[in-house]
């Protein structure tokens, strides 16, 4: 039964449409272009709760469907509370002596009126404590991390199970498996340095491709295209290489063999800056892409309602449809690519240079 | 650039970072490791069954020849004792014929020999005889001729005047 479950849920994460979204774009006919771009920019950034749809009831009240999340706020102390009180940054929320209120995916401490200021550039002033939520990334993140989790050890047990054949849903990642081994780990970091890294390979991969494809369902979920999750990545993956590199890495980077002194000088601040440069790169890399496509697709999505006929509307479905199709084409490749360059990189790293 | 930075939210980092590196942990010690080695594991019995079934393989080969080369010695040692065989008949039957023809011939002249010799006794004996024979009847003559004195004188007469002086 929890297998079933499991596939069901698999097979859905894999064909999710797009389609919920478009419900609760014509709360506010009269400016549908903003509330269109209004809705992309919040769906883009992260949630305090996890909210499914929202819509105007008849009384003018503002309706969300969804699961609240618990927020963790350091503010003098540890303070958790359900994220349904602070309830869309429309209600203050009372904690203990303090007041809290969100705005625009921030919480700031208010009083009880729930004031926030603002300064000339139009950022709030009032003090934002530390924030520790377990906002929609961060669950989503979890979510993935279970799946991964279950997933994979049921494909390691189902080995001494089935006498070293896969079974189940892990017989489809096992290729996949052996694909970052023999053609990402092995040619990029070759044969003698590569086992040190699979689990973070293999780790990173498939944690990358299972949050960009959980991004394309109906969930509304954008953690990939998030700045902080493709820092954290790039992060590990530059400490790995530098704390990996051996003589020989160093010695290019700073003492550029067979090269003049001169150009030795010169090659120094350049290589350095590589070093940064080249995690930076990924991050931005696999934050740019998806956060392009989710863009992309949920414009498209929101061109239906702008044009409100036959012929654009079925258009921009088509569209929207070809797109989705990309976008899961986009989700393997991103973090194949995202894979393979941290493999490069860690190649560098323990590579052995006899010819010098 | 800002609009990055502004996003950016610790919270969010630390539980990613969080997550991430014990969910890579978890997975190290539960999953990666169990199936990397299975999949070395089996991917290195493939190999060894393989060439062990090639090894089979090539020995199979070397006993079939093995046993073309030993049937086909076999054959050829057969011919040749077949061969041996019929020549030290035939030498056999060569060597008795010689033989038999040998004994035969000494036989023939171990007879003839006897022949001769009982020929050679035979005409000795009768030699001996005809001797006696011969002896017996000039006694008897001369008995007859010298019976009486007379003619004793006449014989000696006669043979007086039968020699003749000169």
């Amino acid at each position: 039964m929890l297998q079933l479950l499991r596939r069901v849920f698999f097979i859905g994460l894999l064909f999710g449409a797009t389609t919920v979204l478009a419900k609760e774009a014509d709360a506010q006919p009269t400016s549908l272009k903003a509330e269109i771009k209004a809705y992309i920019n919040h769906h883009l950034e992260d949630a305090h709760d996890f909210t499914l749809l929202s819509y105007t009831a008849k009384d003018g009240h503002k309706v969300h469907v969804g699961i609240p999340l618990p927020v963790i706020l350091w503010d003098n102390g540890l303070k958790i509370f359900s994220s349904s009180k602070l309830y869309h940054g429309e209600s203050v929320a009372k904690v203990g002596d303090s007041y809290y209120k969100l705005d625009h995916g921030k919480i700031y401490r208010t009083d009880a009126e729930g004031t926030i200021t603002f300064d000339a550039e139009h950022h709030a002033t009032n003090v934002a404590p530390l924030d520790f939520s377990i906002t929609k990334n961060v669950f989503s993140i979890l979510l993935t991390a279970l799946i991964m989790f279950f997933l994979f050890r049921g494909l390691a047990k189902s080995y001494t199970e089935n006498g070293m054949i896969a079974k189940g849903v892990g017989r489809f990642m096992e290729p996949i498996i052996l694909y970052v081994r023999d053609e990402i780990a092995i040619p990029n970091i070759g044969e003698k340095h590569y086992k040190r890294y699979m689990s973070y390979l293999l780790t990173l991969f498939f944690f990358i491709w299972f949050l960009n494809l959980l991004g394309l369902t109906p969930l509304g979920i954008n953690v990939t295209g998030n700045i902080a999750i493709t820092f954290c990545l790039a992060l590990i993956t530059f400490i790995i290489t530098n704390v990996s590199g051996n003589k020989a890495y160093w010695g290019h980077i700073f003492w550029m063999p067979g090269v003049p002194t001169f150009m030795k000088i010169v090659l120094a601040p350049v290589e350095l800056l590589g070093v940064f440069i080249k995690p930076f790169s990924l991050m931005i890399r696999l934050y740019a892409n998806i956060s392009a496509g989710h863009i992309v697709l949920m414009s498209l999505i929101g061109l239906i309602f702008i044009f409100k006929n036959w012929l654009g509307s079925s258009l921009s479905f088509a569209l929207a449809f070809a797109i989705s199709i990309i976008e899961i084409l986009v989700a393997l490749l991103q973090a194949y690519i995202f894979t393979v360059l941290s493999a490069l990189y860690f190649g560098f790293a323990v590579e052995e240079h006899d010819e010098h | 650039m800002e609009k990055l930075i502004s996003e950016f939210s610790f919270g969010l980092f630390f539980w990613q970072l969080f997550i991430f590196v014990g969910l890579v942990l978890l997975l190290k010690k539960y999953a990666w490791k169990p199936i990397l080695d299975t999949v070395n594991e089996r991917e290195s019995s493939i190999k060894g069954a393989l060439s062990a079934a090639a090894a089979a393989r090539e020995e199979m080969e070397n006993l079939q020849a093995d046993n073309q080369r030993i049937l086909k010695e076999a054959r050829a040692e057969r011919d040749t004792l077949l061969k041996e065989a019929r020549t030290s008949s035939n030498q056999i039957v060569e060597q008795a014929k010689a033989e038999a023809k040998k004994e035969a011939d000494k036989i023939m002249q171990q007879t003839q020999e006897a022949i001769a010799n009982e020929k050679a006794a035979a005409l000795e004996d009768l030699k001996r005889q005809v001797a006696g024979f011969s002896l017996d009847i000039a006694e008897q003559v001369l008995k007859s001729e010298l019976e009486s004195e007379s003619k004793q004188k006449q014989l000696v007469e006669k043979l007086l005047s039968d020699v003749k002086l000169k």
